[in-house]
């Protein structure tokens, strides 16, 4: 799959006042695909999408929308765009049907009230339709904001800590309709740090830290280097090498010989080897042990481990 | 130009004077309607006719003047301020619109609203005073041109503040003052002769002036300084916004 909606080249970012939010940002979105873009606050995720969507300058570099600059072929690469920023922000005293309504307008397109109601209905909106937007709850108004960035039928959409706040049911219809979109050929771009998120929805996943993107994976590639699982067994008696009937890669001492861990993931049980086979091994040495568990090791540590390596 | 972005914002802002009239249009008629009573009715009696016209109807450009200016730059500095202050601007920026799509849209609707209410002022005063237009079609010119170029300063203001407080500092402590400074109220011959210099200074002085002549043919300044004045405001502001897009200033980061 090589089809990119979105090309980001050499971006960077300073702000008034010296603060460099991105640098030397590459990044290619493809077409229809869930990208998810990790990082912690502060890491750039909202300048990023910012520039993309024309409410930031770039200081340098610059993106193409669906083969159109973001800068000097404006129109065409944002009318192609839907935005649900991070900040629940709107004009309080509009009812949902104006505003959402007017959002369609304020991109250019013709009026459609079917393709609003349907909008509105997916987003369980439909009977809140005449009401002024004060009057809604925090997860309401943040669904009038997916509905507004949906009322111009964009191509490629963008969602800013899209659950920040949210409720389990609104995320699960919020999910709901963003796989609705994915299946009619929509991109669509999340920022999050939630990483349950981005393993649930993502077929790729990007991480920044400190405006730059760290790493950019296919969820699947990624999930395999996160599969792997650790055993630890507690030895009644310390050891301090180990037998050599039991050498193997995945196998090591720890905590000055009383921890035996073993690190594995499914190909050790394929080959024959895995949990059973160890332990069956331990016996026959004699090695016995008070206590064991597991841990699997997640998309959050890995995250941790590369937010941290920079200083 | 793509005329569904500038009719959205046109319409929201027209529904936004919908939903406060009080604010927006009763008001203003009512506190000028005291100036008719007091100025017009109870003092104006007692005071001798100006150039043949007397003092209630002399009053009359004046006013509308004033509440022209003030609303043109209140309404639409508050219009372009209330997105930029709750957030909601993001998606005027993030549109798939020019520049000048927004401000036709905004100064538009702004504009609209002080020519109604100038309107409205006009057909009120007729109830206190009687009224004459020598020449109607300069009355509406000046009416459009200043509403227009007002809102336009209106919408600088709106984009220049970053409080509440400032967003009324320029209509209360500049426009008000210039207003009752520039002839409103009086004709400037009636001022000793330092003054009349030093109010030529004055840019409303030009506008009150222009005004009431296309009312009574009488006038401080000729009809060409009072039209250039106006031209050369109406550019400046243009300028400005011009300026204010090229660098995103407040806008865009």
């Amino acid at each position: 799959m090589n089809d990119p909606i979105i090309t980001i080249e050499g971006l960077n970012k300073t702000y008034e006042g010296g603060f460099q939010a991105l640098s030397r940002v590459d990044l290619t979105i493809q077409r229809g695909e869930i990208f998810a873009l990790l990082g912690p606050n502060g890491a750039g995720k909202t300048t990023l999408i910012s520039v993309v969507c024309g409410l930031v300058n770039p200081t340098l570099g610059h993106v193409v929308v669906d083969g159109y600059d973001s800068v000097s072929h404006y129109r065409q690469a944002r009318e192609r765009i839907g935005l649900v920023p991070q900040e629940l922000t709107n004009e309080a005293f509009e009812t949902v049907w104006n505003t959402v309504s007017f959002s369609r307008g304020l991109f250019g397109k013709s009026p459609n009230p079917a393709h609003i109601e349907k909008v509105l209905k997916s987003l369980a909106l439909w009977d809140k339709r005449n009401n002024r937007l004060m009057t809604l709850s925090g997860g309401m108004k943040r669904r009038v904001l997916i509905a507004k960035a949906l009322s111009h039928e964009p191509r490629i959409l963008f969602l800013d800590e899209p659950t920040a706040g949210v409720d389990v049911e609104l995320r699960r219809d919020m999910w709901n309709v963003v796989r609705g979109l994915r299946d009619n050929g929509v991109t669509i771009i999340l920022t999050t740090h939630y990483i349950e998120e981005a393993e649930e929805m993502a077929d790729r996943i990007g991480v920044i830290n400190r405006g730059e993107i760290v790493l950019v994976e296919e969820k699947a590639a990624l999930m395999n280097k996160l599969g792997s699982k650790q055993l630890t067994l507690q030895l009644h008696t310390p050891l301090t090498v180990l037998p050599a009937a039991l050498e193997q890669d995945e196998l090591s001492l720890a905590a000055d010989g009383y921890e035996l861990v073993y690190t594995y993931d499914g190909r050790q049980e394929e080959e024959g080897r895995g949990i059973s086979a160890l332990l069956t091994q331990l016996e026959k040495a004699g090695i016995g042990f008070k206590d064991l568990h597991t841990r699997q090791s997640s998309l959050e540590d890995i995250f941790v481990d590369l937010v941290k390596e920079r200083p | 130009m793509n005329l569904y972005p500038v009719r959205a914002i046109y319409m929201a802002e027209m529904a936004r004077t919908r939903r406060t009239l009080l604010q927006s249009i009763v008001s203003p008629v009512i506190s000028t309607s005291l100036y008719f009573v007091v100025f017009g009715a109870a003092i104006g009696s007692r005071i001798s006719e100006i150039d043949g016209v007397s003092y209630g109807a002399f009053i009359v450009p004046g006013l509308i003047m004033l509440m022209l200016l003030t609303q043109s730059v209140s309404n639409a500095s508050f219009g372009i301020f209330f997105p930029k202050f709750s957030g909601s601007i993001y998606e005027i920026l993030s549109a798939p619109i020019s520049y000048l799509e927004i401000v036709v849209g905004y100064v538009g609707a702004a504009a609209s609203k002080s020519i109604l209410l100038g309107l409205i002022i006009l057909l009120t005063s007729n109830f206190f005073v009687p009224l004459e237009i020598a020449h109607p079609i300069w009355m509406l010119t000046f009416l459009v041109l200043t509403a227009v170029t007002f809102s336009l300063l209106g919408f600088i203001i709106g984009i220049w503040a970053d409080g509440f407080d400032k967003l009324q500092l320029v209509p209360l402590l500049v426009i008000t003052p210039l207003t009752f400074l520039g002839g409103s109220f009086y004709s400037i011959d009636m001022l000793p002769p330092f003054w009349q210099t030093v109010t030529l200074a004055n840019p409303v002085v030009y506008l009150v002036s222009g005004f009431r002549w296309s009312f009574y043919g009488i006038s401080d300044v000729s009809l060409a300084a009072s039209v250039a004045m106006i031209l050369l405001f109406l550019t400046a502001s243009l300028a400005t916004i011009a300026w204010i897009f090229r660098t995103g200033y407040r806008l865009k980061p």
